[in-house]
């Protein structure tokens, strides 16, 4: 019982809040939209990215990424709030609880990969009025991809978030690490047409084979239209590991900060 | 003892705290007494030395210890989306409790304090001092036989202060719960059983605030005067009475205050602007043992 019933309860007031919340209702889901349309439709005729087949529009080669930008968002929005609650709200009592650690964070991780995921399947709508040949099998393996996604960077902003003093210096990770990785992660533009340098920090990126994953399960059906990219086998190992990595570092951040700081 | 980097936050605390009693932790912000409240409700371990607290090692039986007792924060703990019902739901599962045995004992702490009609307000809509009451609530669900306040009085009106003073008196008295709270108000202090005064990270005098009051004397004597130094050694060569100079008054501790303050008037009516007469407080407990003011402002209850 003792990991239960709290996980659930705090995975619970994850939704809740989120839904009270109208801004970032709209917020995460809004922004990648907007950002989409904007720069696939104006980058449509100017892009021609190697090894990528001539017959996918700029606005399709961005999408696994933009979808992986909802999940990233989402992420954020539900751990950069770890900073305040834990100071000054909710979360005060939670450390002062009788719960296990672990409850603690899977309560919050659940909690944000459930809303990831939920903003990603209202995004995969926009993938039927695209050429991309969404089957059920295709489909299935994309939302299972989602939510190894969506535990990956919740978890990674969780542990991110932990440590952090103020918002505003998560907002400072946000913009030095989190967004440059999304950059990098072949959304935009393929690894094999970047320099060589480039390309190393592409292929140590962890999410490289998150968007590499996408495309892969995305077009299933019609695996030309991935790309060059790695295959699925590959990503899904990939990711695997990230998710582990970052599930058990948040665990470890609490633990480790038990009894030692507020 | 506990040290952040090179500095020590509190050190060579000596403390033993009784059950069922209201025990005050009296000090400046800056003095130690935060760091004392996170060591005794499991947030923080001391660098180094001992202690127990319902006789358990928060190093080693920390969950044992989170079950009994309960923290009230100084910023309520509770969700500004969620109502106040789901917020108490939650604390509950926090600690085990639900179904039908934590509904009845929310109902019931709600009735208790008058508060069922909010129970499905979001508590962003609340006042702070119904925010506090509910936060009190949300402390007390898994009845704690200890229950820790870290400043419970801050931005409270003194009439909300009053009323929940009443409930936690009313607490002690009916469930033998044992209080501890740390507080920078005088007369917050003065309604616990026992204080304890820390100030810089020591524990520097402690007892029942009737005690430390009698020890400094029965009377005070406040002169406010232009050359306060000056009107000192006058006193001090005229009168024989020696005061010491605080914030640019005189003090002068007595057991006779009417009498000496009625003829250091007429010795010295020119160079004094004021002069007061009072019972020591336990401002005064303080300024003896420590040389210099609890806070700048006196604090009006």
């Amino acid at each position: 019982m003792a990991l239960v019933l709290p996980t659930c309860s705090l995975w619970k007031r994850e939704l809740v809040r989120f839904v009270r919340d109208r801004h970032r209702l709209y917020g995460a889901i809004l922004q990648p939209l907007l950002f989409w349309l904007l720069v696939g439709a104006g980058l449509n005729a100017s892009f021609f990215p190697a090894g990528v087949d001539a017959e996918v529009t700029y606005l399709e080669y961005i999408y696994p990424g933009t979808l992986l930008l909802i999940l990233l968002f989402t992420a954020i929005f539900s751990t950069i709030s770890v900073v305040e609650d834990r100071k000054e709200g909710f979360m005060q009592s939670v450390l002062v609880a009788p719960v296990p650690r672990a409850s603690l964070v899977l309560g919050k991780v659940l909690g944000g990969t459930t809303l990831a995921v939920l903003e990603g399947l209202i995004f995969l709508l926009f993938a039927y009025q695209l050429d991309i040949p969404l089957s059920p099998a295709s489909l299935a393996a994309t939302i299972c991809f989602l939510v190894l996604l969506g535990l990956a960077l919740t978890g990674l902003g969780f542990t991110i978030a932990w440590r952090m003093e103020s918002t505003a210096g998560f907002h400072a990770i946000m913009n030095l690490l989190l967004l440059p990785m999304w950059l990098l992660s072949g959304a935009f533009f393929p690894l094999s047409g970047a320099p060589p340098w480039l390309g190393w920090l592409m292929k140590v990126n962890p999410l490289t084979y998150g968007v590499a994953g996408l495309r892969r399960v995305l077009y299933l059906e019609a695996p030309a239209k991935a790309g060059d990219v790695a295959s699925l086998e590959y990503c899904i190992g990939v990711t695997l590991i990230f998710t582990f990595a970052t599930l058990l570092a948040s665990i470890a951040v609490v633990v480790k900060g038990e009894g030692a700081r507020v | 003892m506990h040290q952040y980097g090179d500095r020590r936050a509190v050190d060579g605390i000596n403390l033993q705290i009784e059950a069922g009693e209201i025990f005050g932790l009296l000090g400046p912000n800056g003095g130690g007494k935060t760091t004392l409240f996170r060591i005794l409700s499991t947030m923080l371990h001391p660098t180094s030395g001992r202690v127990r607290i319902l006789g358990l090692d928060p190093k080693t039986e920390s969950a044992a210890i989170r079950g009994r007792i309960g923290v009230v924060f100084q910023n309520p703990s509770l969700d500004a989306k969620l109502t106040v019902l789901e917020n108490l739901n939650h604390q509950g599962h926090l600690h085990g409790l639900r179904g039908k045995n934590l509904k009845a004992r929310i109902d019931d702490l709600l009735s208790k304090m008058g508060l069922e009609s909010r129970m499905h307000d979001r508590a962003e809509v609340l006042s702070g001092g119904l925010l506090r009451r509910v936060d009190l609530i949300r402390g007390l669900l898994h009845r704690p036989d200890l229950l820790i306040f870290d400043e419970p009085s801050t931005g409270l009106d003194p009439g909300v202060r009053r009323a929940y003073w009443a409930d936690l008196e009313d607490l002690r008295e009916k469930e033998g719960t044992t209080l501890i709270l740390t507080t920078h108000f005088i007369e917050e202090a003065e309604r616990c059983d026992r204080v304890g005064i820390l100030d810089q990270g020591r524990l520097v005098v402690e007892g029942r605030p009737s005690d430390l009051r009698q020890a400094v004397g029965m009377d005070v004597i406040v002169i406010e005067a232009e050359g306060v130094g000056a009107l000192r050694d006058d006193i001090f060569d005229k009168a024989g009475v020696s005061a010491i100079v605080l914030d640019g008054t005189l003090r002068i501790e007595c057991t006779d205050g009417h009498r000496l303050m009625g003829e250091l008037y007429a010795m010295f009516r020119d160079q004094i602007t004021a002069i007061t007469l009072g019972r020591p407080t336990l401002e005064d407990v303080f300024v003896r043992e420590t040389g210099h003011r609890l806070q700048a402002i006196p604090e009006v209850a």
